[in-house]
């Protein structure tokens, strides 16, 4: 597909947008480049709002030259580039993306599309997980991280991820009093992830250092630990949880984070028809792309957004879908000798991070115990009963996610089945003493977030 | 190779081939449902839910009114709640012209026993504040209103199945014949069914069937473009309709919007996906905005869409084959068939028993087709 | 008692909106969601009766931080950021929508 002035597109400017929209320039490309956020950086490298002061040592530690790297690159492009910060790339279809800002609709039509849409945190629900003071592990990070604050004053920490442990040490850094770090993988788990978690020793050390920072700190961290419910009436105002073998803890705090890993953002790439396959090691559906990115005609997917692999990945992927396109639309061979490179260094990161799914594995479990009056879906107050009566009701098809959907209202609200999809399923497949990968996967519609009726349509 | 016999075979379990299985069962026939994916997935199952007389094609009155008659007691037909809301449709006039529109039906409509209501400009705003100050004038009738599309089908299915139907979900038909004495039909995953009656509401399928037995039509997959906006309280009781406009706004009880309009999108009847255009969807945005101006504060939250059929003349085909005695077909209902749902599954069982229904179908021959040979849905 | 604890960038100049009719105080760079959340504990309440909610993903993503402005708009709490005079609800306000524009 030679031509004279592609459009190419790259929604997303975190660490896979930045890179890739820096090698479209290198390579002559004038690219458009969509980002919800009002600064680049992405959720890792968020950038703090105009008039905070904090170092980027402060906000990012380990990370802080990666970081810089990263803002400095993308604050070069803004010239060469079409940026439109504050703006939602809400569908695609017939290869035209629709944008949306300040409630105007914009249609681009493209020649190539390069998703690099980021994740967010992947949850399981348990009782109580709506109370105010409970949040996601990603999200009481970006509350610090973006804007100084601790997501309460006394602060659990749940859940099966690295994560669980960088954002309880940050937490700890920062002055925030951390009353647990609750690990709901048993510590074998990550004893037999270390050959594969030896494979990136850098990360490896990073991880320990903060697991053993938490340590001297004297916060208590506990493995194998199921929750059984956030206790309070109008919000959280206590966590019960199960020890390994043990019966039932209680432990005061006002907030609760917690998170299993990371999902991909993949709405678009669903509305763009990427395949999707069940990816059994990252156990989650994932859009179907080539190592290089393609993934389909005149798609690219990178990043988290394509699949879990982390920041480092995520910059990886970046630039190597960015000389997968550049090839396709005829500009030569691309760098042939770079992409060779890129992909090495992905195929190493990724293995990491198999090694991280193998040492933090995801509880399907908590979905199969989960009671019946639990809220599975937080927009449309749908219950895990409700999900196993769809599931359960003769005819119809309620044995398959989306019709399940249809029955029960599960992942029909605000969030498009964001946070309930995969714990549906989990919940659906229990339900029927099946494989998750059997019951099928929410499938996307646009818009991929809300957008405002009353809004205008630029063409 | 299992083998059944039964009275009666249907080719599609959408709401006509589940409502005709429940009225069969009930009447003492045997029946066997063969569909290829779920019951009332596709078009029965995705419509916006709209029970829906006024603007209809009059001659189809006697069979929307003999279903008016069904959905105000659906709950104990089917034995469970379908979300059944009998709120009224109101079709407004921005102009004169409307108006007329709506008068001119409204007379029609008298002549087959459907009294519509006409209500002025300031009738309207005082029973209905959130309306535009624009519009002038509207038809009423009270007796129609909405169900939810999701449940109602699935529920005509399990009624049937309690009352003796042989539902077989995931039984594509693939061979079909008639040899004179019967039918004789097989399915993908090797069941035989042998019937002396067969009735063909395979939806956007259908052009299989017909075709099968010679009878091709013109028949094309549409999928309907539906949109809905967060949850508020609930304030539109009625559902809303422009003269003129495919544009129809109704809230369900728990809270959103629903906006249905055109044009309709793309639908694939092999892969199974229907698209809603975004032009669509905004451009139906905007026509919902002109009703109740005070929505365009809301988001829009999600789109969905399904398979339909649609024949040229926007009528079904519901009756008998020309070419096969014994054969009935049942679709085409062309994005209105949700409302006639009931009343058609009904006259599918008179005609199966009976060979003949006292409800008037002559304006949905198949005879409309006979000369045509082309090609049909997924051509 | 609040829910989110200042804990850095304590030295920002001082911002007043409103909420449900009350004044709030608030720092510049504060995003809606930090200003209602360092005040008290809610940000909304579900639609279908479950009580009050504060938000969750933090990051956009689960929109179950959506409040009421000014006028009847709607703005998502974790990406808006205030400005001197905002007017918020947290409920639902007096039905904007029954009035013809």
């Amino acid at each position: 597909m030679a031509m004279d002035d592609p459009r190419v597109v790259v929604v997303g400017a975190g660490p896979a947008g930045v890179r890739a929209a820096e090698a479209l320039v290198k390579h002559g490309l004038r690219p458009l480049v969509i980002d919800e956020a009002p600064l680049s950086g992405g959720q890792i490298y968020r950038r703090p709002p105009p008039g905070f002061r904090r170092t980027t040592k402060e906000l990012y530690g380990f990370e802080a030259a990666k970081a810089e790297a990263i803002h400095r690159t993308f604050d070069g492009l803004t010239d060469v580039i079409d940026y439109r910060p504050r703006t939602l790339a809400w569908n695609v279809q017939d290869r035209v993306l629709y944008t949306a800002c300040d409630d105007v609709v914009t249609p681009v039509s493209f020649d190539a599309l390069l998703l690099a849409t980021g994740a967010t945190d992947r949850v399981l629900p348990f009782p109580g997980w709506t109370l105010p003071g409970v949040y996601t592990l990603g999200g009481s990070q970006v509350a610090l991280k973006h804007q100084g604050c601790a997501v309460g004053r006394r602060m659990v920490f749940l859940g099966s991820t690295p994560l669980l442990y960088l954002v309880a040490y940050q937490y700890a850094r920062a002055g925030a009093e951390v009353a647990a770090v609750l690990d709901t993988a048993p510590f074998s788990a990550k004893v037999r992830a270390v050959p594969k978690l030896l494979s990136n020793t850098s990360m490896f050390v990073k991880g320990l250092y903060t697991m053993a920072a938490l340590h001297r700190l004297g916060v208590a961290i506990e493995h194998g630990v199921r929750p059984v419910a956030v206790e309070g009436d109008d919000a959280v105002a206590g966590l019960r949880y199960r020890r390994r073998g043990e019966g039932e803890v209680r432990i005061d705090c006002d907030a609760v984070a917690f998170g299993f890993g990371l999902r991909p953002e993949s709405q678009l790439a669903d509305l763009a028809d990427c395949d999707f396959r069940f990816d059994p090691v990252f156990h989650q559906w994932l859009p179907q792309c080539a190592d290089d990115g393609r993934a389909g005609e005149g798609i690219y997917l990178a990043g988290d957004g394509a699949r879990i692999g982390g920041a480092d990945a995520a910059e990886v992927s970046g630039e190597l879908a960015a000389l997968s396109l550049i090839e396709d639309l005829g500009g030569g061979p691309g760098d042939k000798a770079r992409s060779v490179e890129l992909s090495r260094r992905l195929s190493s990161l990724v293995r990491f991070q198999a090694g991280l799914a193998g040492a933090f594995p995801w509880p399907a479990d908590m979905a199969r115990s989960l009671p019946d009056n639990a809220i599975v879906c937080r927009c449309e107050r749908v219950t895990a009963g409700e999900v196993r009566q769809a599931v359960q009701r003769p005819l119809g098809g309620g044995c398959e996610i989306n019709r399940a959907k249809a029955f029960s209202r599960i992942g029909m609200g605000r969030c498009q089945g964001r946070f309930c999809g995969l714990s549906s399923a989990e919940i659906s497949a229990a339900a029927q003493d099946r494989d998750i990968s059997s019951v099928g996967r929410l499938r996307g519609a646009g818009p991929v977030k809300p957008i405002k009726l009353a809004t205008v349509l630029d063409e | 190779m299992e083998t059944i016999g039964t009275d009666v075979v249907i080719v599609g379990g959408g709401l006509m081939g589940c409502s005709a299985a429940l009225d069969l069962s009930r009447k003492g026939r045997s029946v066997v449902v063969l569909e290829r994916g779920f019951v009332g997935a596709q078009a029965s199952g995705v419509n916006f839910g709209l029970l829906r007389r006024q603007d209809r094609f009059l001659p189809q009155l006697p069979l929307a009114n003999r279903a008016v008659e069904i959905w105000h007691r659906l709950e104990n037909v089917v034995g469970e709640d379908c979300e059944v809301e009998i709120r009224g449709h109101l079709r407004f006039a921005l102009d004169d012209e409307d108006m007329a529109v709506i008068e001119d039906y409204a007379a029609g409509a008298r002549e087959y026993d459907f009294e519509i209501e006409i209500l002025g400009g300031e009738t309207l705003r005082r029973r209905w504040p959130w309306l535009s100050d624009r519009v002038v004038g509207a038809g009423w009738s009270p007796d129609d209103g909405v169900a939810n599309p999701r449940l109602v089908t699935p529920a005509y299915a399990r009624a049937a199945r309690a009352a003796g139907a042989d539902i077989r979900e995931e039984h594509e038909a693939v061979e079909m014949t008639h040899d004179g004495g019967g039918f004789r039909i097989v399915t993908q995953n090797g069941l035989e069914v042998r019937a002396s009656i067969m009735l063909n509401t395979a939806g956007a399928w259908s052009y299989h069937v017909s075709a099968n037995f010679g009878e091709p039509v013109p028949l094309t997959a549409i999928g309907p473009p539906e949109a809905v906006t967060e949850p508020v309280p609930y304030f539109i009781e009625p559902t809303i309709q422009r003269v003129g406009s495919p544009v129809v706004v109704r809230q369900v009880q728990r809270g959103n919007v629903i906006i249905a309009g055109k044009p309709r999108g793309i639908a694939d009847n092999v892969t199974n996906r229907a698209y809603v255009a975004p032009r669509s969807t905004l451009a139906n945005m905007r026509k919902a905005l002109e009703v109740v101006p005070s929505l365009g504060s809301l988001n829009l939250i999600r789109v969905w869409s399904g398979i339909e059929a649609a024949l040229p003349d926007n009528l079904p085909v519901l009756g008998p084959s020309l070419t096969t005695p014994g054969l009935f077909h049942a679709f085409g209902f062309s994005g209105h068939g949700f409302q006639i749902g009931p009343a058609v599954g009904v006259v599918l069982s008179e005609l199966a028993i009976d060979g003949r229904t006292e409800t008037p179908i002559e304006p949905f021959t198949m005879g409309r087709f006979a000369d045509y040979e082309g090609e049909g849905s997924d051509a | 008692m609040p829910q989110f604890v200042r804990l850095k960038e304590k030295s920002r100049p001082r911002v007043t909106i409103t909420v449900d009719g009350a004044t709030v105080e608030a720092l510049e760079g504060d995003t809606l969601l930090t200003a209602l959340l360092t005040n008290g504990r809610r940000v909304r309440e579900s639609e279908f009766g479950d009580g009050a909610r504060a938000g969750f993903c933090v990051i956009g993503a689960c929109q179950d931080c959506w409040v009421w402005m000014d006028g009847g708009e709607r703005t998502r709490a974790c990406t808006t950021y205030i400005a001197e005079g905002m007017t918020i609800f947290t409920h639902n306000p007096e039905w904007p929508w029954t009035t013809p524009a």
